[in-house]
């Protein structure tokens, strides 16, 4: 059985069809390169995942944990999922350790002391453990963003979601932030994350799905995807001409 | 004739100024607290519930405070239960306080940026666990300047209690003036105690906004 079981999923916004049927299996320690134009529903698909939009038609399951509306369903599949944000979304009113412990403590009810020790675990793990006491508008992008990352790992999850996690960096900072991402993928975390950075995906991934107006358009480990690009589509999203 | 001093005039009024603060605490209290749950439901996901409180506010601030402490005044009265000026006066503006503080309290609430919840969410949150540890910690901030803003209208809206026959500042002050003829120099004084009243409030309001220099954080 897959990790990630993504089954004819549908979603519209209004009359608007996002995703028209998308078929996806994730195995455990794979990370999944979802790329496309924007507006090709990758974001969406993404936030479908953990339950961030409602899905239309379909089904979903990671690890067993059904998608599902009621807060229930959705708390047990989310302590499987995490998710990391374009914006960071880090809480402004909580140092980076308490942004990485308040969840623990909240959700899963960890002591206090407990919640510190993982926090600065966590913290370490992607080299800001120095910054424990500090507020989320004293860092910069990039730490900000491995913070988010440590307060998602932190509630260990069985897979992560990562929502054009560099895409709100300044360029000379998004290297600190894809090598905590390609760490975690030596290590065998499940990753699933849309992305602009080919070259990452070409270097770090198991797989590349491209999206096209709501479709899987094609898909395939990396080397194929980009070097043999089977869709007209896709040759013209990596910015080949028709007749390479 | 008997003759009135000054003083007698100011400490008469003073007395009463006592009323106009305690109706004034219950008032802004009472009406935060219902304003607390009203706010849960008038952002709450379920439409009926958000639907009902926003009826709520709508028919509270689309009609004069005065015709609100009417009608709990006499309405009440018509069912047979005989509402004492004070008991009226205090749920009308209870009732009034609560509906204004929830819409000032939603727009708090909603300007913190959906990331916040989206965030929460993820985690693993419920709705109240995210309200209570992200959303409100981060709304309180924006809301206490318009908040104390507000309860210099609770403040002047005791006022209008006068008229159902509760003996509050302003209330006072008509009695003072038909036993002293000195209209001006009574209402006078009547006017200055309120202002001292809501000033400093105002003025604190300013500084909090200030100090806690909302629009600007972050940037």
């Amino acid at each position: 059985m897959s990790l990630i079981e993504i089954t004819e999923v549908r979603k519209s916004f209004g009359a608007n069809e996002v995703l028209k049927g998308i078929n996806l299996d994730v195995e455990p320690g794979e990370v999944i390169a979802i790329i496309g134009k924007s507006g090709s529903g990758k974001s969406t698909l993404l936030r479908c995942i953990n339950g961030l939009e409602t899905i239309s038609g379909g089904s979903i399951s990671v690890a067993g944990a059904q998608l599902a509306e009621d807060e229930v369903h959705l708390k047990a599949l989310r302590l499987k999922v995490g998710m990391i944000f374009q914006q960071f979304n880090l809480f402004p009113h909580l140092t980076a350790g308490g942004n990485v412990m308040l969840s623990q403590m909240v959700v899963k009810k960890v002591p206090k002391a407990q919640a510190e020790a993982m926090a600065r675990r966590m913290l370490e793990r992607v080299g800001l453990a120095h910054k424990f006491d500090a507020y989320p508008d004293e860092l910069s992008g990039g730490q900000q963003q491995r913070v988010a990352i440590a307060r998602a790992l932190a509630m260990q999850p069985i897979a992560l979601l990562c929502d054009e996690i560099t895409s709100a960096l300044d360029p000379e900072l998004v290297s600190e932030v894809l090598a905590v991402v390609r760490e975690l993928a030596a290590e065998g975390m499940t990753l699933l994350m849309v992305t602009h950075e080919m070259k990452f995906a070409r270097d770090v991934c198991s797989r590349v799905v491209f999206m096209h107006q709501g479709r899987v358009h094609e898909i395939g480990p990396p080397e194929d995807v980009f070097a043999n690009p089977q869709t007209p589509e896709l040759r013209q999203f990596l910015g080949m001409t028709g007749h390479a | 004739m008997i003759e009135f001093t000054t003083w007698d005039i100011l400490r008469n009024l003073l007395l009463a100024a006592r009323w106009t603060v305690l109706l004034s605490l219950v008032s802004f209290i009472g009406g935060g607290l219902l304003g607390l749950a009203l706010l849960f439901g008038r952002i709450s996901p379920r439409r009926w519930l958000s639907k009902a409180t926003g009826s709520y506010i709508e028919l509270f601030q689309g009609t004069p405070l005065l015709m609100q402490m009417f009608l709990a005044f006499f309405g009440l009265g018509l069912f047979g239960v005989d509402v004492p000026a004070r008991l009226a006066a205090g749920l009308a503006l209870i009732l009034w306080s609560a509906a204004f503080l929830t819409e000032i309290w939603r727009g708090c609430v909603e300007s913190i940026a959906r990331g916040q919840w989206e965030a929460s969410a993820s985690l693993g949150m419920g709705r109240l666990q995210q309200m209570r540890y992200v959303i409100l910690p981060q709304a309180l901030k924006i809301a206490i300047p318009p908040t104390v803003g507000f309860s210099v209208q609770v403040i002047k809206g005791t006022a209008l209690t006068s008229i159902i026959g509760f003996v509050e500042l302003s209330k006072a002050g008509t009695v003072v003036t038909n036993a002293t003829f000195q209209p001006f120099t009574v209402y006078g004084f009547v006017a200055l105690i309120y202002f001292a009243l809501c000033w400093p409030l105002s003025k604190s309001s300013q500084i909090l906004e200030r100090k806690l220099n909302v629009a600007h954080r972050n940037h």
